[in-house]
């Protein structure tokens, strides 16, 4: 007898799971270049790093 | 409907090749690069920097690479929210029938998320690390293309890319704002050049695909005006356009290697939007074509030749 509806979810597809997994690359790495550049930019500026012109 | 058959359809192939849309994204990661419009993007990148490495003030670069990251991460916003509002328009143009909304590959909610996500998080990072100025600008560029040109005049003016044109033309602005923390005169110019070369280019654009614009029913000059109309406001612009062109060596911000570069460029920008108005012997695509071909690669010159006086007055002393 199968599970019903709201145990089972939806059921995705290898495709699907495939295309999910490579947003999630994505986005980690979009997010490790984040903090790269924010790290990069303290070691420029030093303490004043929120210092900036108009 | 079975549970059976209504699990398949929300798994099942996506967008507009499924019987529902799906409940959850089933994107590529390509299809949200495609909905920065990272053709645009270039182009704004590449004017942006040129606006950044002509001012006064030298910029670290980690600080100008960061001004540029947001400056194109802030474009493609405004180039996602663009896709999500048009998406209706999109799907009868042939130019843009196959991008992701239309397509099925990209909810709408997926887009509109992605670009209010991306645009804010360009503006707060630009303002709390380079320039509050900037981000000013870019908050304000973002906003005019998005709620002034795509959502009121694209759909109610044929003068909508002359106005909306402005949204292109500022991020030589933001570029050079980032570097100085405000905007001048050199500034302004760029913006002026941008915002007199969009109407010729796009006019030129629309002049063969007319049909994709009627279908679509937005009122571009063509089909409000016609073609006659059109070629003379092509002309017209162009004219303002040319000495535009070389004010930046008339004021003295560029040498005479960019000044000679916009002569030539500037007329043969002009001696093609007389063929355009004029040569009526070819297929009436063809100089359009030519022109719309040709104004990429005299916008591209007049700025790439800004970048190498620049170099030149920095190593022989040519730019006064």
């Amino acid at each position: 007898m199968s599970k019903p509806h709201h145990e089972t979810g939806i059921v995705l597809t290898e495709e699907q799971k495939r295309r999910r997994r490579a947003r999630s690359i994505a986005i980690a790495l979009s997010l490790a270049a984040l903090a790269i550049l924010f790290y990069a930019v303290t070691l420029v500026k030093g303490p004043g790093v929120l210092q900036r012109p108009l | 409907m079975s549970l059976a058959s209504e699990s398949a359809d929300l798994c099942g192939p996506v967008g507009a090749d499924a019987g529902l849309a799906p409940a959850f994204s089933t994107a590529e990661v390509g299809d949200y690069i495609a909905l920065l419009k990272p053709r645009v993007m270039s182009l704004v990148v590449f004017t942006a920097f040129v606006g950044l490495m002509i001012a006064p003030v030298p910029m670290h670069p980690v600080m100008a690479f960061t001004a540029l990251l947001c400056i194109a991460v802030g474009a493609g916003a405004a180039g996602a929210l663009n896709m999500w509002y048009d998406a209706d328009i999109d799907a009868k143009m042939t130019r843009t029938s196959a991008r992701p909304i239309p397509a099925g590959r990209i909810l709408p909610g997926e887009a509109l998320a992605f670009g209010l996500t991306l645009a804010a998080f360009s503006i707060v990072v630009l303002g709390l690390l380079v320039s509050l100025a900037a981000a000013a600008l870019l908050a304000f560029t973002i906003f005019f293309y998005v709620v002034i040109y795509t959502m009121w005049l694209k759909r109610q003016t044929p003068q909508n890319i002359v106005i909306g044109g402005a949204a292109g033309a500022f991020p030589p602005m933001i570029g050079w704002a980032a570097a100085t923390g405000g905007i001048s005169l050199e500034s302004v110019l760029l913006f002026l050049i941008i915002f007199f070369w969009t109407p010729p280019h796009f006019w030129a654009l629309s002049l063969y695909r007319t049909e994709d614009y009627a279908r679509a029913g937005i009122p571009m000059l063509p089909v409000v005006s016609g073609e006659r109309e059109t070629r003379r406001q092509i002309l017209l612009y162009t004219l303002v356009l040319a000495p535009l062109g070389v004010a930046p060596w008339l004021f003295g911000f560029a040498g005479p290697v960019y000044g000679v570069i916009a002569i030539i460029g500037g007329a043969a920008m002009v001696a093609l939007a007389l063929r355009v108005m004029y040569d009526r012997s070819g297929p009436a695509a063809r100089a359009s074509k030519q022109l719309f071909a040709f104004s990429i690669l005299y916008l591209f010159l007049l700025f790439a030749f800004l970048l190498v006086d620049r170099a030149l007055g920095s190593h022989f002393g040519l730019v006064g």
